[in-house]
C-alpha cells in the first residue's frame, strides 16, 4: 500500500530534481509517440537534442537559441511574478502581439526618417503597448473582482483580431504590391533590431532577457516588493496580516508581466522577424507559461528552461525537415512537458510511504 | 449593405447551432465546478473530441458513432487532469492549462489526416406537420438530435443537482471537501467522476462543432469557445438554466456579427470577429461583482491527511 505523507517542508532536492525527472520522462514518452509516428524515436531525440547544439550545422543553429530563447525567457519572467502570487496572467501571447503594434507603429510612423532616437522610442512604445493590454484584465480585477485568467486569453482573440487588421488596413505596406503586411524594418535602419555582434543571433531582446532574469532575482530576493509577491502566493492570510496591498500587487505583476511580455514582441517585430503580417504571433506567449513553470518560478531557472524550450523549437523544425516529424508533434512533446512536470511535483511537497499506516 | 438580406428565422435557428457547442463544454464544467474543481482544460478536451469524433464519423460514416468516440476521448483527456489534481495535488490552473496546450498540439497532430474532408452529415429531425409548421418548425423542429440532446442534458443535470441525493453529496464536494469528507464521502472519487463527466461534455461539444456547425476539420478550430465557456459558468452563476440563457446569448451575437459580415456593414471584419470576446469581458465584469454563489472550494485541492 502506497500512502502519500504531506512534508513539513518543500524538499529542496526535489524540487531542484523535478524539471530534470521531467525532462527525462517526456523525452522517453515522445520517443514512444514518435515510434508510433513511425520515426526512428532515438534518432529523432537526437536531432531534438543534439543537432542544434553539436550538429553538422549547428554554427548555423545555435545563434537561432538566443533568437527563439530571448522572448520565451522575457515573458516567462513577467508571468513567474505573478504565479508566485496567485495572479494568473494567461494572456501574454496578446500582450506580445500589442507590443508588437505599439512598436512596430511608432517605427513606421517615423519612416523614412533616419535618427537614433527611433528605436529607443520603439522600445518604450513596445512595452507601453503590452502594459497597457495587460492593464485591461488588471484594472477589471482591482475594481470589479473579475477573473483575470479569462479576461487576459480573451484579449488574446482580440489582439489576433487587431494584428488582422493592422496587417491588412493601417500598417500595410503602400509599396507592397497589396500583399498583407507592413514594410520590413530590416531594411529600415534607424527600426532595425540588428545582431550587436553580426550572426551572433545576440540582438537587444537577448540583452533586454538577461537583463530581466537579474531584475527579477534581485526583486524577489532583495526587495520589499518581491517579499510581498511571495508571500501572498505562499500565505494569502499573513500577507493580509502584514499589510501587502493586493491592489498594488495586482497592478504590479501584470503590469510587469505586461511590459515584459510588450517587449518581447517588439524585439521580434523589429528583429528577426521584421515586419507586422497576420501570422506574425507563433505562441510563445503560451509556451512561456511551460517555460515559467519548468524553471520553477525562479529568474535562473527559467533562463535555463527557456534556453532548453527554445532547442526544442529548433530541434523540431530540423526534425521536421529530415525525419518528416510533423510540426505539432513537438507542441504536444513541449505539452507533455508540462504534464510529467506537475505530476512529479507530487514529490517535493508530498513524501509516498510504503507499508501500512502506523498508529499515531 | 443589405440588411434586409438577413432572415430572421433562419438566424434564430442557426443561433441555436451556434449555442449548442458552448452548452455542451459549459454544463458539463458547470457540474466539475460544483464539485469544487476549476478545470481550465475545456479548450484542450473540446479540440481532442472535435477530432476524434470528425475522425470516427469519417472512417465509420456514422456521425453518432463520431459523438461517442468525441466523448469517450474528453473523458480520457481529463483522466489526466484527474491524475494530476487528485492524485499529484497538483495546481488546477497550471493543470489546466497543460492540458489545452497538450490537446491543442495532440489533436493537431491526429488531424493531419483529415485536412479538407467532409463528413458524413448528421439527419435533420423531420417530424410530419411540425418540422413543416412556418417560424415555429425550422426554429424548434428542424435541428440535428444533438442539439437536443444538449438542452435533455441542461434539464438533467439541474433535476439532479436540485433534486436528488447525489447532487447534494456533489455539491456539498463542492462547498466544503473537509465537512463532506468528515460525513463519508469519498470526496476524491466524487470529484473524478464529476472531471469525467466534464471532460465527455466538452468531447461532445466539440464534436459538435466539427461534425456539424462548421463541419469540417481544421487546427485549432474551437478558437476559444472552450474558454467562453467557462466564462459562461460564471455568467450563469453555476445555475444550469442560466448557462441555456447565456450560451444563447453568444449564440446569437456570433451568428448576428457572422451575418453582418456577409452583409457587407462599413464595420471592418475583424472588428466584428472581436465582438464575442469583447461581450464575453464585458459581461464577465457586469457579473463579478456578486461572487456569493461560487462553490466555496472552487479551486482547492483536497487531500485526506489521516
Amino acid at each position: 500500500m502506497i500512502r502519500l505523507e504531506k512534508r513539513p517542508q518543500p524538499s529542496r532536492a526535489w524540487s531542484l530534481a523535478t524539471p530534470l525527472v521531467a525532462v527525462l520522462a517526456t523525452m522517453v514518452a515522445g520517443g514512444l509517440l514518435f515510434a508510433v509516428l513511425g520515426k526512428d524515436p532515438l534518432e529523432a531525440i537526437r536531432t531534438i537534442f543534439w543537432e542544434p547544439l553539436f550538429g553538422e550545422f549547428a554554427f548555423y543553429y545555435r545563434p537561432q537559441l538566443l533568437v527563439k530563447g530571448a522572448p520565451l525567457v522575457l515573458i516567462a519572467i513577467g508571468l513567474s511574478l505573478g504565479f508566485k502570487a496567485g495572479i494568473w496572467n494567461i494572456g501574454a501571447e496578446g500582450q506580445y502581439i500589442m507590443g508588437a503594434l505599439f512598436g512596430a507603429g511608432v517605427g513606421l510612423a517615423f519612416y523614412p526618417h533616419e535618427a537614433w532616437y527611433i528605436f529607443p522610442l520603439m522600445v518604450i512604445a513596445g512595452g507601453f503597448g503590452g502594459w497597457v493590454w495587460a492593464m485591461i484584465p488588471a484594472y477589471l480585477k482591482t475594481r470589479f473582482g473579475t477573473n483575470e485568467i479569462l479576461v487576459s486569453l480573451m484579449l488574446v482573440y482580440v489582439a489576433e483580431q487587431f494584428l488582422a487588421s493592422m496587417a491588412l488596413g493601417l500598417m500595410k505596406n503602400p509599396e507592397g504590391f497589396g500583399f498583407p503586411g507592413s514594410r520590413n524594418l530590416q531594411q529600415y535602419e534607424s527600426a532595425y533590431n540588428a545582431d550587436l555582434i553580426a550572426g551572433s543571433g545576440m540582438h537587444w531582446g537577448v540583452v533586454a532577457a538577461l537583463i530581466a532574469v537579474i531584475f527579477a532575482y534581485v526583486l524577489l530576493n532583495r526587495h520589499m516588493v518581491g517579499y510581498h509577491i511571495r508571500l501572498t502566493g505562499e500565505a494569502p492570510r499573513a500577507a493580509k496580516f502584514a499589510g501587502v496591498n493586493p491592489t498594488r500587487l495586482i497592478l504590479f505583476c501584470l503590469g510587469t508581466s505586461g511590459i515584459l511580455a510588450g517587449l518581447a514582441g517588439l524585439f521580434e517585430v523589429s528583429g528577426p522577424s521584421g515586419q507586422v503580417s497576420i501570422d506574425f504571433n507563433v505562441g510563445y506567449g503560451f509556451t512561456a507559461i511551460i517555460v515559467a513553470f519548468l524553471g520553477r518560478l525562479h529568474p535562473v531557472g527559467i533562463l535555463l528552461a527557456g534556453g532548453l524550450m527554445a532547442l526544442t523549437y529548433i530541434g523540431g523544425d530540423i526534425a521536421q525537415a529530415n525525419l518528416q516529424l510533423p510540426s505539432s508533434a513537438i507542441q504536444v512533446f513541449q505539452g507533455m512537458l508540462l504534464f510529467f512536470l506537475l505530476a512529479f511535483d507530487l514529490l517535493t511537497n508530498f513524501r509516498l510511504s510504503f507499508g501500512k499506516p502506523e498508529v499515531a | 449593405m443589405d440588411l434586409s438580406a438577413i432572415n430572421p428565422i433562419l438566424l434564430i435557428a442557426s443561433l441555436m447551432v451556434a449555442a449548442t457547442p458552448l452548452l455542451f463544454a459549459a454544463i458539463g464544467e458547470l457540474v466539475v465546478e460544483k464539485a469544487g474543481v476549476l478545470n481550465l482544460g475545456v479548450e484542450g478536451m473540446m479540440i481532442i473530441g472535435a477530432i476524434a469524433g470528425f475522425a470516427t464519423a469519417v472512417e465509420s460514416g456514422s456521425p453518432l458513432l463520431g459523438f461517442v468516440a468525441a466523448a469517450v476521448a474528453g473523458a480520457v483527456l481529463s483522466v489526466l487532469f484527474a491524475i494530476l489534481t487528485q492524485f499529484a495535488q497538483a495546481n488546477q490552473v497550471a493543470s489546466g492549462l497543460s492540458l489545452t496546450l497538450f490537446g491543442l498540439g495532440f489533436s493537431a497532430l491526429l488531424g493531419q489526416n483529415y485536412v479538407g474532408i467532409k463528413p458524413p452529415q448528421m439527419e435533420k429531425l423531420d417530424i410530419p406537420l411540425l418540422s413543416d409548421l412556418p417560424v415555429v418548425g425550422p426554429i424548434l423542429f428542424g435541428h440535428d438530435v444533438m442539439l437536443y440532446v444538449a438542452i435533455v442534458l441542461i434539464a438533467a443535470v439541474w433535476a439532479v443537482i436540485k433534486f436528488t441525493r447525489a447532487g447534494l453529496v456533489l455539491r456539498a464536494v463542492g462547498e466544503n471537501h473537509d465537512a463532506a469528507h468528515a460525513l463519508g464521502y469519498k470526496v476524491v472519487k466524487i470529484r473524478i467522476l464529476a472531471i469525467l463527466f466534464g471532460g465527455a461534455c466538452a468531447g461532445l461539444g466539440g464534436a459538435y462543432i466539427s461534425l456539424i456547425r462548421v463541419p469540417q476539420w481544421t487546427e485549432g478550430m474551437t478558437a476559444g469557445i472552450g474558454w467562453i465557456a467557462l466564462a459562461l459558468v460564471v455568467f450563469a452563476s453555476w445555475k444550469p438554466w442560466r448557462v441555456l440563457l447565456g450560451a444563447y446569448l453568444f449564440g446569437g451575437v456570433t451568428v448576428v456579427q457572422l451575418n453582418l459580415q456577409a452583409a457587407g456593414v462599413a464595420i471592418p471584419v475583424e472588428y466584428l470577429a472581436m465582438s464575442p470576446y469583447l461581450i464575453t469581458i464585458l459581461v464577465l465584469v457586469i457579473l463579478s461583482a456578486d461572487k456569493s454563489s461560487a462553490p466555496a472550494a472552487l479551486g482547492r485541492n483536497f487531500h485526506a491527511s489521516r
